[in-house]
């Protein structure tokens, strides 16, 4: 087995250059081929940790950045291969390690239906998970990099997958998300955060990932059981608080914001119909992250005494 | 002509002893030409699709998911519209994937659907119109010139999407546009329409066959062209066992309709590409000495139009092979007076659009 840390500059770079880097990522292969410099740098920041899959395994996502042509080279641009094809646009050179980023979650968005896909960051203590759906905008990512450099296991920052079998959360971990303050905001709450290349002016403002493997059971695939479902929204004005909220409702919302669950039809009902019956549901309003991050650890040890 | 995507929707025992990256070749080739649903049904009907790796059938599994969510939403829109046309006193006649999936035919097994295509008399379409529109269904803006490039050239309305469930309707009323060089009696496919569940009808199968085969050798853009053609194999496999008088009214038909022509391609590389077993007689009779003179240079483009990408060995010139099999999609449709004006306007609207757009879809993948 090869980490990713044990190849050489050059090893890496080669590989990356050449037929591309197969990873394993949580239950899936990325095949990742790129030339752009931010892409080797980010990479080796973000991905250090993660297993590189051998040649001859299964790859899931076949995925490239090049560019290509000198319309490209003019005009500052790159072009992102799924599979050979371009699904989208030309991509701002800038902007070329967010939109890895956020074409590795597009592979998984439009392709995997093996999973109800939610669209939550999930976390764990004590091998017990916690799933958070939240709108954009509503800090769940922020809260997610927060609680990840606090001795919890980040599972997920964009997809909680849950087997419809089992009814459990496979782990997908990978670099977390954050934009414009929250990146202020992580950078201060601990001097831990690593942070790979920062993407500027992109649709979603200033953008950059954190790594998120930094606990001792990141890379351990085994399903887990979920314990709550926490739906969290910062507010600088509001009153902070973890209160309880109905199940109801919170199947409504999770189910809402779920990537799949009217495209699996009965079984997208009953998966998500059993996991709100075996979890509780809280809203967590909060403005300072300590005081988050501990809510969370009162919620994990029964503590919580609503 | 080999590749992998076609032995394995010919002889789906054969992927058993495929290694993963000729596993990962075959998933790329049908995703690409829009067949991984298909194959992945055609695997599960022949008990293989359990015999591969995990982390290969669950690809193929999600693509039957897609299609099982779309037949599902089929259902629900057919009985929308025909709730708006029953009272009209209009049938609802289905084209393309969508009468293949809710006529229950092989080709409509694991098909993927973008949208819904029927096809109503030119002198209702009018009140049809107004009448979807009631009910919601919204054309979406465009400009006067694009606007009028449908209504006057074109076989079909500006497509329609509903205001609430997003979903798209194009709504025809000939099978080829006025302007093309076959012109074409829509009138007489009335004749023999099947009904496939109560007031929701499709084309005869002879008349299924001969759309599916003009609007897959008058279309320009072969990214589906393959899938196009195993449409084509499915039911030429299909119907010959329903109705024994299958291939002696089909050449005739397509006489009758004006569109041998495209008949003719679509047996001929229905045979070549997947070995659909086509009586020789019925080859010949929709042979034509101009056809026999042209073939080499069809056989030249079309097999690049049916490769799916990518593949083991591209073929060379594909790329030229595609653009001029676009532009020979136009020279069909239009005569030339009305084609280069157009084909210019395109193209210069093109370029202004690129630069306003270019970032738009890249957005998206960040959402």
């Amino acid at each position: 087995m090869t980490i990713l840390r044990q190849l050489s500059q050059d090893e890496l770079s080669t590989r990356l250059s050449a037929d591309g880097l197969p990873l394993r990522i949580g239950p899936y292969v990325y095949r990742i081929r790129s030339k752009l410099r931010t892409i080797e740098d980010g990479i080796r920041t973000l991905y250090s940790d993660f297993e590189i899959a051998n040649n001859d395994d299964f790859v899931d996502y076949d995925i490239a950045l090049q560019q290509k042509g000198l319309r490209q080279h003019i005009h500052h641009q790159l072009e992102f291969l799924f599979d050979g094809t371009t699904p989208f646009n030309l991509i701002p050179l800038g902007q070329a390690y967010a939109f890895l980023e956020w074409g590795m979650n597009w592979c998984v968005s439009i392709h995997a239906n093996e999973y109800l896909k939610l669209h939550a960051a999930a976390v764990a203590r004590n091998d017990s998970a916690i799933i958070m759906p939240g709108v954009p905008g509503a800090g769940k990512s922020t809260l997610c990099a927060a609680l990840g450099l606090s001795d919890w296991r980040v599972l997920s920052d964009e997809h909680a997958l849950i087997e419809p079998d089992s009814g459990k959360i496979v782990p997908l971990c990978r670099p977390v998300s954050l934009k414009n303050d929250s990146i202020g905001v992580i950078k201060s709450f601990s001097a831990k955060a690593c942070f790979g290349p920062v993407s500027e002016e992109t649709h979603k403002g200033r953008v950059a990932h954190m790594k998120a493997d930094l606990h001792s059971q990141s890379h351990q695939n085994q399903p887990l059981s979920t314990a709550a479902m926490v739906f969290p929204r910062y507010s600088p004005d509001d009153p902070q608080g973890l209160s309880k909220r109905r199940r109801t409702d919170s199947f409504l919302l999770a189910a809402y914001h779920s990537f799949n669950y009217s495209l699996l039809g009965d079984t997208g009902f009953n998966v998500m119909k059993n996991l709100i019956e075996e979890v509780e549901c809280f809203d967590l309003v909060y403005r300072d992250m300590d005081w988050a991050v501990d809510a969370m650890n009162t919620l994990v040890e029964g503590r919580h005494g609503a | 002509m080999s590749f992998l995507l076609k032995d394995a929707l010919l002889n789906p025992q054969s992927v058993c002893t495929l290694n993963n990256t000729e596993l990962n070749q075959l998933l790329s080739q049908a995703r690409n030409s829009r067949l991984l649903a298909a194959l992945g049904v055609r695997l599960a009907d022949y008990g293989v699709l359990e015999s591969l790796p995990y982390a290969a059938s669950r690809h193929l599994t999600s693509g039957v998911v897609i299609h099982e969510k779309q037949r599902r939403d089929l259902h629900y829109e057919c009985e929308k519209i025909l709730a708006v046309l029953a009272p009209l006193g209009e049938k609802l006649v289905l084209l393309k994937g969508a009468a293949y999936i809710l006529g229950n035919l092989t080709a409509g097994r694991g098909r993927l659907v973008t949208d819904i295509d029927i096809i109503t008399p030119e002198a209702s379409l009018a009140r049809v119109e107004a009448a979807l529109k009631q009910a919601g269904w919204r054309g979406s803006p465009m400009s006067a010139y694009d606007e009028h490039y449908y209504r006057e050239w074109g076989h079909e309305i500006p497509p329609l999407t509903h205001r609430k469930r997003g979903t798209t309707l194009d709504v025809h009323h000939n099978i080829l546009p006025p302007t093309s060089d076959a012109q074409v009696d829509a009138s007489i496919l009335w004749e023999n329409l099947l009904e496939v569940q109560p007031g929701v009808y499709t084309l005869s199968h002879q008349d299924i066959v001969i759309h599916s085969a003009t609007h897959l050798f008058h279309e320009g853009e072969f990214h589906h062209g393959l899938r196009d053609l195993w449409d084509i194999d499915r039911m030429l496999r299909d119907f010959p066992r329903y109705d024994s008088d299958f291939w002696n009214n089909l050449v005739p038909r397509a006489q009758s309709l004006g569109l041998t022509g495209s008949l003719y391609h679509a047996l001929s590389y229905s045979a070549q590409v997947f070995n659909t077993p086509i009586p020789k007689e019925v080859l010949t009779s929709a042979e034509s000495p101009s056809r026999r003179l042209r073939k080499p240079i069809m056989d030249f483009l079309f097999k690049r139009a049916f490769t799916p990408d990518p593949v083991q060995r591209r073929l060379p010139f594909r790329n030229i092979a595609l653009f001029a099999l676009y532009i020979r999609s136009h020279y069909l449709r239009m005569p030339l007076y009305l084609l280069l004006p157009h084909l210019i306007r395109k193209a210069w609207k093109k370029q202004l659009d690129t630069d306003h757009s270019e970032l738009e879809r890249g957005k998206e993948a960040g959402e």
